[in-house]
C-alpha cells in the first residue's frame, strides 16, 4: 500500500492538508525514471502523427484544438517544467496545472544557499528563489504526483538536485523517496558554488553510484557555462569538454549511459543569427555523445523581461530540438528574465513546447539538415577539434584540477583563444576544503551500492562475487529494505508547511477567491498599460496609476519603448488585498450549444433551408452575413441551405420566398428606429405567415444590434438575437426548436 | 594567460584524422582526464559520504550528523563511520539505529577505542 488517499476529482482542488497527513507512512510506489511511450503513426482526428506518444486521459489541449475535436497530441519526448516557488505546498498545485498541459518532468529548483549546507535539511522551510529540498518536501511532492499522474493518465518524473556539499546524503534520500531524476555534476559545485574540488569529485562518485542503483536519471550542469559566459557563442568547445568530463566520470563510477542526460542549450539568441550559429554546435554534440540522452534546455543567457521575446527564442530552440534530437525537452518560463516563475508562465512554457513540437511533427523527414553544407561541415569539425585541443592542453598542464586552477573554464575566448577571464578555483580552497580523508586499509561500509575501496568481510562482497549482499552484515540497508527508511518531521516550529497553511486557511475554508501568481493568497496582479510617454516618465506614471488602483508593493516589471516620444508599454506588478466570496457573484447561465456534429447531422438529414433578409429601409448586411456566411462561422458551416434575399426587402417577398424554397426558418435583420419600424416589421412577418397558413411550419427569427429575445418574442417572433450573436447561437436554436416542435 | 586564437596553427596534428578517429581521440582524452579523479574517489571518503553510509544503515539524518562529527574528531573517518557503528552493533547485539543512537549520545566510544585506539 503506497497511498490511502482517494483519486483526485478534476472539479476539486488538491487537498494539501490531507497530503501532509500521514506522510510519515507514505512510501513511493516506484523508483527510477520513466520515458513516454511512443506511438508510431498515431491517428488523431483527421491527422497522422510521426513523433507523438500515448495520449493523456485528462488534459487541457492547445487553444485551437476545438477546431480539431479537442485532440491533444503529446510529443514523443518528456517535457520539463521548472518550479521554484519556495513552498512545497504551493509547488504541488502548480505541478497539477502543468501536468494537465503536458509536463511529465517536474524539476524543483533548489534554494541557492542549500549548496553550502554540509548535511541534510529536514522539514519544509521556505526557500528563496527555489525550495529547500528535504525529505518531507520530497515525500509530499511524490505523494501528490502519484495522485496527479493517475488523474492525467501518464507517469510523472520528479526531479531535483544532487549538488552542493551534501551530495551523497541527498542521493541516498532521493533514492529512498522515489525521486526520479536529478542534476549531478561535480563541475557545477567547483565552478559556480566554489565548493572544494577534491571534495566535489570524491562525493560525486558515491552520489552517482547511489543514483544509478535507484535508476535516477542524471542531468549534468554544463548549461551553466552557457548562462554565465561573457559571449555565449565562444563557449561551445568548453561545453563539449564539460559534458565529456561528467559523462566519462559517471560511466567510470558505474552509471549506465542510458541514465545519463546532457543538459544542452542552444547558446545564442537573436539579433545574432543564432540558429546558423547554434545548429553546428547541436550536431557536433550529438555526434560525440550519441550514446547519451539529450535534455534540450532553452536559452536563459539572453533572456530579458519581455515574455514575447523569450517565447520566440524558445521556439527557435525547439526548432533545433526537432531538427536534431531531444529525449527531454526542458522549458524555461517566459517570465524567468524578470522574476521567479509564476504559475501561469509554467503553463505557458509547457504549451509553447507542446505547440511547437506537435506543429513540427515529422518535419525532419522533409526538412533535413544538409551535412554537406560547407559552413556547417567545417564548423562541426572545428568545434570537435577545439574541444580535443582543450582536453590535450589540460592534460599537458596537469589534468582537470590544474586546469581549474589555471582558469580554463568559462573563459570568454573560444578555445584555444583565451582572455584570462575564466573562473579560477584553488585546490586548497573553497567550501569544505580539507574534509576528504584517505580510506584506511580496513575501511568498511556495510551497505549496498557504495563506490570505492570497501574491505567487506569475505562472504559479503555482493552478488558480483557470488556472495551475500554487503548489507546482510547489518540485516539490510534502506536501498534493499524500504521498511528501514526513517522519517523526520518538521524541525522548525515556525517555518513549516502547517504553519503557513494556517495563515491562508480562511481562503480555503470559505472558498474565497484571491489572485495569486506563486503562493496561495499572495494577491499579486499585473496591469498591462500603454502610456503615451517616454520610458522614464511612463515608469513613474505607471507607479502612480498603480497607487490609484490600490495596489501595494508596486513594481514595474517590464517596459518596452514603442517610440521615444509617442509612448511606452509598461507591465506593472502589485498586490491587491481583496478576496471575493463566490457566493456573492451572479453567474450568467452558461450557453447550451449542440455539438457541431449533431447540428450537421440534423441539417443534412432534413436538408434544412433558411431564408434570410434585411428588412425595412435598411441597407446594412454585415450583421446578417456574420450569421449566415461560412467564412464567419455562420449557418452554412453546418450545411444549412441559405437563401439571402438582400437588403430593404419587403416582408411579403420574404414570406413568399420562404414558401417557395420550403424553408424551415426565416431570419430577418432590422435596426431599431424611433419610428418603431423594427416592431412593425416583426409583427407584420408573424401576421403574414399566419395569413398564408405557414406560421406553424416556420421558425421566425429576428436579429439586430438592439434586438433582444424578450422584445422579439413579444412581437410574435420565435426568437430574437442581439449584439455578439454567433452562427452557433442561431444554428443551435433552429435545430433544438425544430426537434421540440417535431418539424 | 591571454592568447589569440591560434586554432589554425595548433590543429595541424588533428587535420589528418577522419571524424571517427577524432571522436575516438576526444573520448580517449576525456577518459584520461577523469582517471585520476576516479582513483582519488576510490581511495578517499568524506563526512557526507560517511553520513550517506549511516543513512543507508537506517539511521536518521540528525544521528548521522552527530556520529560522523565524533568520528571526525577522533580521526576515525578513514575506517568508515559505518564500520564504527557495525563494531558497536556486534558488541551490543543491537541494530544500527540503536547503536548509532547510543554513540550520538556519547555512549560506548570505549568499544571503538578498544579497536582503533584513542582519539586523535
Amino acid at each position: 500500500m503506497s497511498d490511502t488517499l482517494p483519486p483526485l476529482d478534476p472539479n476539486e482542488k488538491l487537498d494539501v492538508e490531507a497530503l501532509l497527513d500521514g506522510l510519515e507512512h507514505y512510501r513511493p510506489r516506484r523508483h527510477g525514471w520513466t520515458w513516454r511511450t511512443p506511438v508510431p503513426d498515431q491517428r488523431m482526428y483527421e491527422f497522422t502523427y510521426h513523433e507523438t506518444s500515448e495520449p493523456l486521459e485528462r488534459s487541457i489541449p492547445l487553444p485551437a484544438a476545438h477546431y480539431f475535436e479537442d485532440i491533444d497530441p503529446q510529443p514523443d519526448c518528456v517535457v520539463t517544467t521548472e518550479i521554484a516557488s519556495g513552498r512545497p505546498e504551493d509547488d504541488i498545485r502548480r505541478m497539477r496545472m502543468a501536468a494537465w498541459h503536458g509536463a511529465d518532468h517536474m524539476m524543483v529548483i533548489r534554494t541557492a544557499g542549500q549548496s553550502h549546507i554540509d548535511g541534510l535539511l529536514e522539514g519544509t522551510p521556505e526557500g528563496v528563489g527555489g525550495i529547500a529540498v528535504t525529505r518531507k518536501q520530497c515525500r509530499l511532492t511524490r505523494r501528490a504526483l502519484d495522485l496527479i499522474e493517475d488523474e492525467v493518465g501518464r507517469p510523472i518524473n520528479y526531479h531535483s538536485y544532487v549538488s552542493g556539499v551534501a551530495g551523497p546524503e541527498i542521493a541516498v534520500m532521493f533514492a529512498e523517496e522515489g525521486v526520479n531524476g536529478a542534476h549531478q555534476d561535480p563541475q557545477y559545485n567547483v565552478l559556480y558554488r566554489n565548493i572544494n574540488m577534491y571534495r566535489s569529485f570524491v562525493d560525486a562518485a558515491v552520489a552517482k553510484r547511489v543514483m544509478a542503483a535507484a535508476g535516477i536519471l542524471q542531468i549534468d550542469g554544463a548549461h551553466n557555462a552557457n548562462a554565465t559566459a561573457v559571449k555565449a557563442w565562444k563557449v561551445m568547445p568548453e561545453l563539449l569538454v564539460q559534458h565529456a568530463i561528467n559523462c566519462a566520470y559517471s560511466v567510470a563510477v558505474g552509471m549506465p549511459k542510458e541514465n545519463i542526460a546532457l543538459s544542452t542549450v542552444p547558446p545564442d539568441a537573436a539579433p545574432a543569427p543564432c540558429m546558423r550559429m547554434d545548429l553546428p554546435y547541436a550536431i557536433a554534440l550529438r555526434d560525440l555523445f550519441g550514446e547519451y540522452k539529450m535534455r534540450a534546455q532553452q536559452n536563459t543567457r539572453y533572456m530579458e523581461s519581455d515574455g514575447r521575446d523569450a517565447t520566440v527564442s524558445h521556439v527557435m530552440n525547439l526548432i533545433i530540438s526537432r531538427l536534431t534530437s531531444a529525449d527531454i525537452q526542458s522549458t524555461i518560463t517566459p517570465d524567468e528574465g524578470r522574476n521567479v516563475p509564476w504559475h501561469y508562465n509554467n503553463v505557458a512554457a509547457v504549451d509553447t513546447a507542446k505547440q511547437s513540437l506537435v506543429g513540427m511533427d515529422g518535419l525532419r523527414e522533409m526538412v533535413r539538415i544538409d551535412r554537406e553544407n560547407p559552413e556547417l561541415a567545417s564548423r562541426v569539425r572545428e568545434l570537435k577539434e577545439r574541444a580535443v585541443l582543450f582536453l590535450e592542453a589540460m592534460l599537458a598542464d596537469g589534468g582537470y584540477f590544474a586546469g581549474v586552477e589555471e582558469a580554463y573554464f568559462v573563459d570568454s575566448g573560444e578555445y584555444p583563444e583565451t582572455h584570462d577571464d575564466g573562473i579560477a578555483r584553488s585546490s586548497d580552497g573553497g567550501v569544505a576544503e580539507g574534509t576528504i580523508v584517505e580510506r584506511a586499509a580496513d575501511y568498511m561500509a556495510p551497505v549496498c551500492h557504495h563506490f570505492g575501496d570497501n574491505h567487506l568481510p569475505e562472504g559479503y562482497r555482493g552478488r558480483d562475487h557470488g556472495e551475500a549482499a554487503p548489507c546482510d552484515l547489518i540485516g539490510g540497508c534502506t536501498l534493499c529494505d524500504d521498511a528501514k527508511v526513517p522519517f523526520v518531521d518538521e524541525l522548525d516550529p515556525t517555518d513549516n508547511a502547517s504553519v503557513r497553511l494556517m495563515q491562508t486557511a480562511e481562503l480555503r475554508e470559505k472558498g474565497l477567491i484571491k489572485p495569486e501568481v506563486e503562493w496561495t493568497g499572495d494577491g499579486v496582479v499585473v496591469v498591462t498599460m500603454f502610456l503615451p510617454a517616454g520610458e522614464q516618465v511612463a515608469e513613474a506614471a505607471a507607479l502612480e496609476l498603480g497607487k490609484a488602483m490600490n495596489l501595494r508593493d508596486r513594481e514595474v516589471i517590464h517596459k518596452r519603448v514603442m517610440h521615444p516620444a509617442e509612448g511606452t508599454l509598461v507591465e506593472l506588478k502589485g498586490r491587491l488585498d481583496v478576496a471575493i466570496d463566490p457566493a456573492t457573484l451572479t453567474l450568467p447561465e452558461p450557453p447550451d450549444f449542440l455539438s457541431d456534429e449533431e447540428i450537421r447531422d440534423f441539417v443534412a438529414e432534413r436538408n434544412v433551408r433558411v431564408v434570410a433578409a434585411t428588412v425595412g429601409n435598411d441597407e446594412h448586411s454585415v450583421g446578417m452575413r456574420e450569421i449566415i456566411d461560412i467564412k464567419h462561422g455562420g449557418l452554412e458551416k453546418w450545411g444549412f441551405s441559405v437563401t439571402y434575399l438582400g437588403t430593404s426587402v419587403p416582408i411579403e417577398k420574404v414570406i413568399d420566398a420562404a414558401i417557395e424554397h420550403g424553408a424551415s426558418a426565416v431570419l430577418i435583420s432590422t435596426i431599431i428606429t424611433h419610428g418603431e419600424i423594427h416592431r412593425i416589421m416583426m409583427e407584420k412577418l408573424a401576421d403574414l405567415a399566419a395569413e398564408k397558413g405557414v406560421r406553424d411550419k416556420l421558425l421566425l427569427i429576428a436579429g439586430g444590434t438592439q434586438v433582444t429575445d424578450e422584445l422579439a418574442c413579444g412581437w410574435g417572433m420565435d426568437a430574437g438575437f442581439g449584439r455578439k450573436t454567433k452562427g452557433i447561437d442561431v444554428a443551435s436554436f433552429i435545430v433544438k426548436e425544430m426537434r421540440a416542435r417535431g418539424l | 594567460m591571454v592568447r589569440p586564437d591560434t586554432y589554425q596553427e595548433v590543429r595541424k596534428h588533428l587535420a589528418d584524422l577522419d571524424d571517427a578517429a577524432l571522436e575516438a581521440r576526444f573520448w580517449e582524452l576525456a577518459d584520461k582526464v577523469v582517471q585520476p579523479l576516479v582513483d582519488m574517489a576510490r581511495t578517499h571518503t568524506s563526512p557526507s559520504i560517511e553520513r550517506s553510509v549511516l543513512m543507508r544503515m537506517g539511521i536518521d539524518s540528525r544521528t548521522c550528523m552527530a556520529v560522523v562529527a565524533e568520528c571526525e574528531t577522533r580521526g576515525l573517518l578513514g575506517h568508515g563511520a559505518g564500520h564504527v557503528v557495525y563494531v558497536c552493533m556486534q558488541a551490543w547485539q543491537c541494530d544500527a539505529p540503536e547503536a548509532a543512537r547510543r554513540l550520538a549520545e556519547g555512549d560506548g566510544w570505549d568499544v571503538v577505542e578498544a579497536k582503533w585506539g584513542g582519539a586523535r
